[in-house]
């Protein structure tokens, strides 16, 4: 059983420009479409090409750490960005805004909703990997392939 | 610092238990630091109560729940921790003895029982409904752990669970009464509740709800059968818990509500039958076994059930009895244990027939017995015999009903001294009643007699007995006080000689009729074994906790038939016919929308149809799984031609990810859907469908008209640049106004993936070990 080259190649390059979609939809959701969630599923459809092109080898080489670290991150995240207010004497979850003047892009502002929306972001991609994980074989196992055989 | 005295009993519980191998013994000692320091507090202070004066202490604890630490000692309350402390020092003294210093666990023992004294003491001083209920859970628990001492023993495991499952279920009741109670008054607190108590028929339930804690607590009749039980607890447990403090707690509380509450509702009838019906089935028990600590606790619950009848009828005269009673009760009964547990740790049995004779140096001992059987039984001069003689005074002045409740206390008390006397003998007779005990006699000169420190505490007691009994005047101001708290009526007068009144012929023919009982036992005996129980107490709650788990069996067996079809066919109709009723009995016609709407609406409609019909019919799931996600692509196009690109942006990335992990499972099924061959299950399939879509059809026609209100989303829309600085509205009600949903929701998603993964690899392994199998 050999590995499609052109699969492979198309794979290596759409895969990185997916992450990077997946990164602006995830700064760009508060004020256009995308969000945490959008950009996790966008990241996880690139970690399912990888799949399709080399079976569960290629989902771990993705990420340096496993899947449920992603996972608990991104919970760890969430819950901690909801949480913090509490502690400095706020309601759950209230929100602050950000400003900086940054050197050459000018003015960036942002809110501290962001690290929630990351939060929900790590928790997307590490259910996919996860899944994958569980239910996924090593290339040359899987029988998606078996056709390519005959 | 009636709190402080709270806290250090909680501390140095917790460090005894912490330390409790390097301790060992003397944890106890560490321990009894803690009710001593009360008793000394108590007695300092009691003057002052006693006159009527109370002490309260007030902590904020929950306010918004009506939780607070409400502390009150009231003269009552004295008596009761004159009672918990005052028996609890001298409990841990005896202990110290019972225990040698290599008995396992005692460290542990010490800790727990220290922790015992402080849920008491909490429990007596609570002037809060649900810190009452906190205390008596903690007494429950700390009661477990305590007569599961020796853990490696299925009896006293065993005897453990069920004192905690009998007691803790009548606590649950309480705590559903207490919630009534509160409700109805508005306060939770004790104190301004009997002041202004509520009435109603909402209260009567409440309070026969408490009264099954309660009763449970103080182990009437028919949940008595867990404290016979529990004597398996080594004997210092048994005297302080199962006789003295715990088993009070009940009787507390029914003293406490029924001043006021005696009148409402069944609690006069129901708690006058179950303690009388208690106090003579516990005398009657009490006859029978031949193990002195069985005997000692069926005399137990006969004697609460007379604590309850006197109390519980909330009249002032029997209710200053019952004080008496209640003193004179924890005196002459933690005694009797001491002395049981003395006897058992010295000849090695407390087996009546295997019992040798207790011959020289025994003498402190039998004296110490006999005086606290005495007080039992009711002699003068003895506090026992004050407190009997009262309760009979109080109940014959009274009406029919209570003359009649006077013969039920009379024939209990007649049993009483049949047992007395019984103990006594058995303990310390020297006639044979058996071969066994010649031989025993045979066998062992006498055991070696008990140290001094051994007997001390018992020795106090019984002292105690007597000088309640010879100074009526003392017990006189004592049980006044104390009942004063309770009733404003009462008015305590107890002496030895009131002439010759109906109440002393009444003790006369008690103490001749219990004397002759003892004697023609022979008789009795065998008529005894043919009038036992059919079915016990003990034997019920057996089959409850055996048929419990079978229930549970079938019922799940039922609802749970492992099925995936089954499933989702109850959820798809549940979710399809309720709201179907709505639509069907609601008016929400508002008229057809427009049928077509935007013209490129039409070519993605037909791809909606025929992408489901055809994954409906589909023969192999792959191709299932495929048409099924050309639907969704066709949703997401939908949703683009609303203008809702960001919708279409999740529902496209979604299908792309449910497509691939659909594939990825569909390889552990078989390509193909089995062939359906009964036309009834295809039948059954096509009705919970179309219900469904109707439902959903419907819905969307009725929600898309019925709007009367101002859209909450118009709200958010405003809200969201200003408030939350997003222009995303989806984006920031998802996660700023409903982030804590979403915070929810990721939450699932976490645990939906831990689940799954566990739920793969369990399948894998056992493929895996099948191919080894297989392969062996």
């Amino acid at each position: 059983v050999s590995r499609s080259l052109i699969l492979d190649t198309t794979v290596r390059v759409t895969y990185r420009s997916v992450l990077v979609l997946s990164v602006y939809l995830l700064f760009a959701g508060h004020n256009q479409p995308g969000g945490g969630f959008v950009g996790g599923l966008v990241a996880a459809a690139g970690i399912a090409l990888r799949y399709v092109a080399g079976g569960i080898d290629e989902v771990r080489s993705t990420s340096p750490v496993r899947p449920w670290t992603v996972l608990g991150t991104g919970l760890a995240l969430a819950t901690a960005t909801a949480v913090l207010p509490l502690l400095i004497g706020g309601d759950v979850l209230e929100s602050a805004k950000l400003q900086w003047d940054a050197p050459l892009l000018g003015p960036i502002s942002t809110t501290s909703v962001l690290a929630f929306d990351t939060g929900v972001y790590l928790v997307v991609v590490g259910l996919a990997l996860m899944l994958f994980e569980a239910f996924g074989d090593e290339w040359d196992l899987a029988p998606l392939r078996e056709g390519d055989d005959e | 610092l009636l709190a402080a005295l709270l806290a250090l009993h909680a501390l140095l519980g917790l460090l005894v238990l912490l330390f409790a191998a390097p301790l060992g013994r003397r944890g106890l000692l560490v321990g009894v630091i803690a009710p001593a320091a009360t008793v000394a507090w108590a007695g300092w202070n009691a003057p002052s109560v006693l006159d009527g004066n109370t002490i309260t202490q007030q902590i904020a604890w929950v306010p918004g729940l009506g939780l607070d630490i409400d502390l009150r000692l009231d003269a009552f309350s004295l008596l009761m921790v004159g009672l918990v402390s005052g028996i609890g020092a001298l409990v841990f003294v005896y202990a110290l003895r019972y225990f040698g210093p290599s008995t396992r666990g005692v460290g542990r023992l010490a800790g727990l029982l220290t922790l015992f004294a402080g849920a008491m003491l909490g429990l007596v001083l609570a002037d809060n409904l649900l810190l009452l209920y906190a205390c008596w859970e903690l007494t429950s628990i700390t009661s477990y752990l305590l007569i599961g001492q020796a853990d490696e023993d299925p009896d006293a495991r065993a005897a453990a669970l069920q004192a905690l499952l009998i007691t803790s279920a009548g606590g649950l009741a309480m705590l559903g009464g207490f919630v009534l109670l509160g409700q109805q008054a508005g306060t939770f607190q004790l104190s301004l509740l009997l002041a202004d108590p509520p009435s109603g028929a909402l209260v009567s339930v409440a309070l026969v709800l408490v009264l099954l804690g309660a009763f449970t607590k103080s182990a009437q009749v028919p949940f008595h059968s867990w404290l016979p039980a529990a004597m398996v607890a080594p004997t210092p447990i048994s005297a302080y818990l199962h006789s003295a403090a715990m088993v009070k707690a009940g009787v507390y509380l029914i003293a406490r509500l029924a001043p006021v509450f005696a009148i409402i509702g069944f609690w006069q009838p129901l708690v006058v039958s179950v303690g009388l019906l208690t106090m003579i089935v516990g005398g009657l028990r009490a006859l029978r076994p031949h193990d002195l600590k069985q005997l000692l606790a069926f005399g137990t619950i006969s004697q609460l059930g007379f604590l309850v009848v006197l109390f519980g009828i909330g009249q002032p005269a029997a209710t200053a009895a019952g004080c008496a009673l209640l003193v004179a009760h924890a005196l002459f009964k933690a005694a009797l244990f001491m002395v049981v547990g003395i006897i058992d740790h010295q000849a090695g049995t407390r087996d009546i027939r295997a019992l040798p004779t207790l011959g020289a140096g025994w003498t402190p001992t039998k004296v110490v017995a006999a005086i606290a059987a005495a007080s039992m039984a009711g002699l003068p001069p003895l506090a026992g015999f004050l407190a009997k003689e009262s309760a009979y005074e109080a109940l014959l002045d009274g009406s029919l009903a209570e003359r009649f409740v006077l013969t039920g206390i009379v024939a209990g008390s007649i049993l009483t001294v049949a047992y007395s006397l019984r103990l006594v003998w058995g303990a310390f007779g020297t006639t044979p009643t058996s071969p066994q005990v010649s031989m025993a006699v045979a066998r062992a000169a006498t055991p070696p007699p008990p140290a001094t420190l051994f007997l001390a505490p018992a020795g106090a007691l019984a002292a105690l007995t007597v000088l309640l009994g010879v100074a009526p005047q003392l017990f006189t101001e004592l049980v006044d006080a104390g009942a004063g708290a309770l009733d404003d009526g009462t008015a305590a007068d107890l002496s030895l000689w009131h002439g010759f009144t109906v109440a002393l012929l009444l003790s006369a023919v008690t103490v001749l009729a219990g004397s002759l009982l003892f004697l023609v036992r022979r008789r009795v005996e065998p008529l005894q074994a043919r009038l036992g129980p059919r079915w016990s107490a003990s034997r019920v709650y057996e089959s409850l906790v055996r048929g419990l788990p079978r229930v549970a069996d079938a019922v799940t067996g039922f609802v749970q038939p492992g099925s995936l079809p089954v499933y989702a066919a109850v959820i798809l109709s549940v979710a399809a016919v309720v709201p179907l009723t709505g639509l069907v009995l609601g008016s929400w016609w508002s008229g057809w929308p427009a049928l077509v709407g935007p013209l490129a609406s039409v070519p993605i409609a037909a791809l909606l149809i025929g992408g489901a019909v055809a994954a409906a019919t589909a023969a192999r799931r792959f191709t299932a799984a495929l048409l099924l996600g050309s639907v969704g692509y066709g949703m997401a196009l939908l949703f683009v031609l609303q203008g809702a690109p960001d919708l279409a942006l999740t529902q496209a990335a979604i299908e792309t990810l449910s497509i691939v992990l659909f594939l990825l499972v569909l390889r552990q099924l078989p390509d193909r859907f089995e062939r359906r061959a009964s036309g009834r299950s295809t039948a059954w399939r096509l009705v919970v469908s179309a219900m469904v879509g109707l439902l959903v059809f419907g819905f969307a026609l009725a929600m898309s008209g019925a709007r009367t209100a101002r859209p909450v989303s118009e709200e958010m829309v405003e809200r969201a640049l200003p408030e939350a600085a997003g222009r995303n509205v989806v984006n920031v009600i998802l996660v700023d106004f409903r982030g804590l949903d979403t915070l929810g929701e990721i939450t699932v998603l976490v645990v939906a993936a831990v689940g799954a993964t566990a739920v793969a690899r369990a399948g894998r392994r056992t493929s895996r070990d099948v191919v080894e199998e297989v392969a062996e």
